[in-house]
């Protein structure tokens, strides 16, 4: 069942919606029609639906204020997405609005008892009454917590796609008001490239809204004249519905619209964003149906919506007759102008507000207003010479109230960039003082109001950006200013609930309290009130409250300060700024070989390895059965994955030799040599092995993941060096296996032919370049497993070939592919360390028993010189092999502790239960006392369980490498 | 997000970009003494003012030298390596 679609205003009214599309949508439950082009706000106003939600401390019945997102008032839940602004979500068939923070219904709410109790809350009440005694917080905060909210998040709220788009333009320019058009359009004039951001549907900004002129024509006459100037250049591009949210160093600048951040880089900005108009403060200021004149303005002419049918207008300047004659131009009767001013000037609006004989008071304000729910009347003041009231008059009936008492600029932008504005009491307006470099202020955000001078200040402006001319603090000079902002609008009661910020329920008595306990800085006093600190992020309560403060404590409003405005402009969801989420994985040329083969992959680093061949529920076993294969027989492993780097030129040996610990400059061609590599401060941090194809061609191997590192430094010392070499990162471009096992030389030797694969023509750490399979290879005989074994490193697209080739030369001895935990398992049983496994951050090549690679009488290599500074100082631990002495106890994990009685004293860092060896093995770090073969330990395990361990000598298996050397 | 002057591949994002710490002269490590040594690897000046420092362009790993203001976040000037160093052992003069 759907309401019926209450009649809009006509002609001249209602620019954003089409009144052919009706839309029906849900609100608290029940069901109400709106129009295509209506946002929630307006979709309700226009069904007589004034009260959206409920104040956020006192549970106070709030209405549209804005109309422009500025308010919390507009805060609702839509779906399940809390925090949505009502005033900026179009409508669409079928959404689900529900109002927020009440408890029971919007009408009904049971926590609007509070705002009876409101003088027994004063205040920083809760910080300052809950904390004592002790744990009093922890039982209040989460009552207070579900009293005072705004929205429940629900965690099943499923995941929505964000993402984010790059821009870059020569000029941006923020606001497409009569400003900001006119900036761009000067900006483009002589070919940069200008973006427009504006937040609303359509480009206009106040000129679609606000009357300029008595007839009202003046307006759109200028908005369509800027548009046809705009859609002519051809360099100019609009993006309408995007709010810019931060503005960052070197002309970066956030924009949000829907789900889609934009990261706009600009080579200048034009900020143009405009003027938040400002509330007056009175007694039941926040009474829904009291807004701003610029929302009545918005909802009648943007959305052909009445803010009611017979208003009261407070005002201190020309728009309050404007909103006047726009109220008689849409039939809404207007009781009575209030006019703060002693004695206004007669200006064109005003005159023919006269003579359509709308009942005007010059100095009066509103007293109090009345209603509950909806304002239905005000009581109205006279005002004296120095604005406060003198007496009380009579009250007047109305539905209704317009507040036109000031502006102050919507400068958020130019503050997040680092610019500043000053006070200037004469305009009674922040006036910018300083701007960011690359940033351009423009119209109304830069103190200019009156239309000719505000277009002639965007062309300024535009031209600026559009030279790339450096900013400057530079305005046309706007006289009218004085007559648009009322110095003072602010009327404290003494009942109060005269509130100063709406999104935080603050009332001029709780300022006054709060300088009087002396927090009478502006920051002091924001952080005790709390003033400025919700979701409209003080737009509407800075200025009175600094204007408060200023009378108070006798100051100049520039004395008092200024808060610091953050980015974001607007609240961002986490889904913008997070966006997609990438998480890169890298693949190796046989990563489909292993997929067919049944292989669990596991990750290491960026890439994607087997772990085992098999399902998981037997993993145990088969990681066994894999070892005994390659131990026994033969087996082959995707070494893909392990760093390579080409060294290249004259002084290759040299940047070797300064790199790693050992000595490589005698190192023969044709042979392979240990790597190990430690930092300045002497802590290994890489290792590998060291191929000479050439005098002047080195090819290194490292680990997987220490291999970007390992030549990022590289090339970090050599450009300090600049040695005549060329290091290359070939890791992606090489695929590697490494076939190892008895009968690894038979099955190679089916596939190669031109390299002398005997032992002695090819033996242990040799290395030779030749074809496998047709394939040019690299061949490394090194012995990570401990078997006799080859790894044939090929070009990357080569290596499922290669892999193809292997696997059918070695099918006769029941080749078995491996993984890496069968490898970890072999590597153990020979006592082989992984660096970043078995070393941390302190390991020294000492400690980690790896002193035979490091050469000690080379002059120079990075950390030797902290080597050997640790050397000559007493050693406090050691990297030892153990085993346990009893063959059934389980088997440590990494992390248990070395234990001496209660004293921790090490830790274990690799262990394993070893199929070759049928028991557990591992290596520890102990102290150096226990550190000799045969010295016994305790193991602490992770449930508590004590194990006793022998240290032994490594390897534990094949103990001289005669398998590894056949 | 600020951009930085890379002497290779031009202006980019800073987030392409990771500081490798103060440019500064290693001591001999065969002469110095064991404070000057520890000096070296372990105290950083961290002054208030300019500072040069090794950058490296991460996608194309190329180290390059920026002069910054540490105070207003000012990136002064850049250099390539033989520009601040001179040219050197292995490149032609």
């Amino acid at each position: 069942m759907s309401h019926p679609v209450t009649p809009r205003l006509g002609d001249g009214f209602g620019l954003f919606i089409d009144r052919n599309k009706p839309v029906s949508f849900r609100f608290d439950g029940k069901t109400f029609t709106g129009l295509d082009g209506d946002v929630i706000t307006s979709a309700l106003a226009g069904v007589g639906t004034t009260m959206i939600s409920r104040s956020f401390k006192y549970h106070r019945p709030r209405g549209l204020l804005s109309l422009a997102g500025h308010d919390a008032n507009s805060i609702v839940k839509v779906g399940k997405e809390p925090n949505v602004f009502a005033d900026l979500t179009p409508i669409s068939e079928g959404l689900d609005v529900h109002s927020v923070n009440t408890a029971g219904s919007l009408n009904n709410d049971r926590m609007a008892i509070l705002d009876l109790f409101g003088r027994f809350l004063p205040v920083g009440f809760y910080y300052r009454s809950f904390f004592k005694p002790g744990k009093a917080w922890k039982f209040w905060e989460p009552l207070i917590r579900r009293m005072a909210g705004l929205g429940v998040i629900d965690p099943d709220t499923p995941h929505g796609y964000f993402d984010k788009a790059y821009g870059f333009y020569d000029v941006v320019v923020v606001g497409g008001g009569h400003g900001g058009m006119n900036a761009a359009i000067e900006a483009a004039r002589d070919g940069a490239s200008v973006l427009i951001i504006e937040e609303a549907p359509l480009l206009g900004g106040a000129l679609n809204y606000m009357r300029l002129d008595a007839d009202g024509t003046q307006g759109m006459a200028i908005c369509r004249e800027l548009l046809s100037e705009i859609e002519s250049s051809a360099n100019i591009e609009i993006m309408t519905n995007t709010t810019a949210t931060g503005l960052f160093t070197d002309g970066w600048v956030a924009a949000v619209r829907g789900n889609r951040l934009y990261k706009i880089r600009a080579g200048a900005v034009v900020v143009a964003a405009g003027a938040v108009e400002q509330p007056a403060v009175f007694r039941n200021n926040d009474r829904p149906g009291i807004m701003l004149a610029s929302a009545a303005s918005r909802l009648m002419r943007l959305y052909g919506v009445t803010p009611g049918s017979n208003g009261i207008i407070l005002t201190a300047n020309d728009d309050g007759y404007g909103l006047a004659l726009d109220c008689l131009d849409a039939g809404v009767a207007v009781t009575a102008i209030l006019d703060l001013r002693t004695s206004p000037p007669d200006t064109p609006m005003r005159l023919k507000a006269k003579s359509a004989h709308i009942t005007i008071h010059d100095a009066a304000g509103i007293a109090k207003a009345l209603g509950k729910c909806r304002v239905n009347g005000v009581v109205i003041s006279n005002i004296d010479e120095d604005g406060a009231w003198t007496t009380v008059g009579k009250t007047l009936p109305c539905d209704f109230v317009a507040m036109a008492v000031g502006y102050t600029p919507n400068g958020a932008l130019i503050w997040q960039g680092g610019g500043w504005f000053n006070y200037d009491s004469d305009a009674a307006y922040h006036m910018v003082s300083s701007l960011p470099t690359g940033v351009h202020a423009a119209g109304m955000v830069n103190g200019v109001f009156e239309p000719g001078l505000c277009a002639a200040d965007g062309r300024r402006a535009g031209a600026s950006a559009g030279a790339g001319n450096p900013s400057t603090v530079e305005r046309l000079d706007d006289s009218s200013l004085g007559r648009v902002n009322h110095p003072y609008p602010v009327f404290s009661h003494p009942k109060a609930k005269d509130f100063v910020d709406f999104d935080e329920d603050l009332q001029t008595k709780d300022l006054i309290n709060g300088l009087s306990q002396g927090y009478r800085d502006v920051q002091l006093l924001k952080r005790f009130s709390t003033l400025g600190m919700g979701p409209s992020q003080g737009r509407h309560s800075n200025v009175n409250a600094i204007r408060l403060i200023a009378r108070i404590e006798g100051k100049a409003e520039d004395e008092v300060g200024a808060t610091t405005t953050r980015p974001p402009y607007r609240t961002e969801k986490m889904g913008v700024l997070a966006g997609r989420s990438f998480e890169p994985i890298r693949r190796t040329a046989m990563h489909h070989r292993h997929i067919e083969a049944g292989a669990q992959m596991m990750p290491a680093g960026a890439w994607m390895r087997p772990a085992y061949y098999g399902p998981k529920e037997n993993a145990k076993a088969l990681i066994a059965e894999e070892v005994m294969g390659c131990r026994g027989n033969l087996g082959l492993i995707d070494v893909s994955t392990l760093g390579g780097l080409d060294v290249r030129g004259p002084d290759a040996a040299e940047l070797v030799n300064r790199m790693y610990t050992w000595a490589y400059a005698n190192q023969d061609v044709g042979r392979g040599r240990y790597l190990l590599m430690t930092e300045e401060a002497g802590v290994v941090i890489d290792d590998g092995v060291a191929c000479r194809f050439a005098d002047d061609h080195f090819y290194l191997t490292a680990t997987t993941s220490g291999v970007d590192g390992v030549y990022r430094q590289m090339l970090l010392w050599n450009a300090q060096w600049r040695l005549n070499v060329d290091i290359t990162n070939v890791t992606g471009a090489y695929a590697g296996v490494n076939i190892a096992g008895p009968n690894a030389r038979k099955a190679l030797a089916k596939v190669c032919d031109d390299v002398d694969i005997s032992a002695d023509g090819f033996p242990y750490m040799g290395v030779r370049q030749g074809t496998v399979a047709g394939i040019p290879a690299r061949l490394l005989r090194v012995g990570f497993v401990g078997e006799l074994g080859y790894e044939i490193h090929v070009p990357a697209h080569h290596g499922e070939a290669l892999w193809d080739a292997l696997m059918q030369a070695g099918a006769e001895f029941s080749i078995r592919p491996f993984g890496v935990e069968a490898q970890r398992v072999m590597r153990l049983e020979k006592g082989h360390i992984i660096i970043g496994q078995d070393t941390d951050g302190l390991t020294t090549p000492f400690e980690a028993d790896m002193g035979w690679a490091v050469a000690k009488k080379k002059p120079f290599y990075i950390g030797k010189r902290s080597v050997d500074i640790q050397n000559a100082s007493p050693a406090h631990r050691r990297l030892i092999g153990f085993r346990l002495t009893d063959k059934s106890a389980p088997c440590p994990e990494e992390c248990h502790l070395v234990m001496d009685g209660e004293t921790i004293t090490g830790r274990v860092t690799s262990a394993v239960r070893s199929p070759s060896l049928d028991e557990v093995v591992g290596l520890a770090y102990v102290p150096v006392a226990i550190a000799e073969a045969g010295g016994t330990f305790t193991i602490k395990l992770g449930d508590g369980q004590r194990v006793e361990a022998q240290v032994s000598p490594i390897p534990f298996y094949d103990p001289d490498n005669k398998r590894q050397e056949l | 997000m600020k951009i930085m002057p890379c002497p290779l591949n031009g202006p980019r994002n800073i987030s392409e970009f990771v500081c490798g710490g103060d440019v500064k002269e290693m001591p001999n490590p065969e002469s110095c003494s064991d404070l000057e040594w520890a000096n070296y690897v372990f105290i950083h000046k961290n002054p208030a003012g300019v500072v040069d420092e090794w950058w490296c362009h991460t996608p194309t790993a190329y180290w390059f030298v920026a002069r910054r203001n540490t105070v207003t976040e000012e990136i002064l000037e850049t250099f390539t390596a033989q520009q601040y160093f001179g040219a050197s052992q292995g490149e032609p003069a």
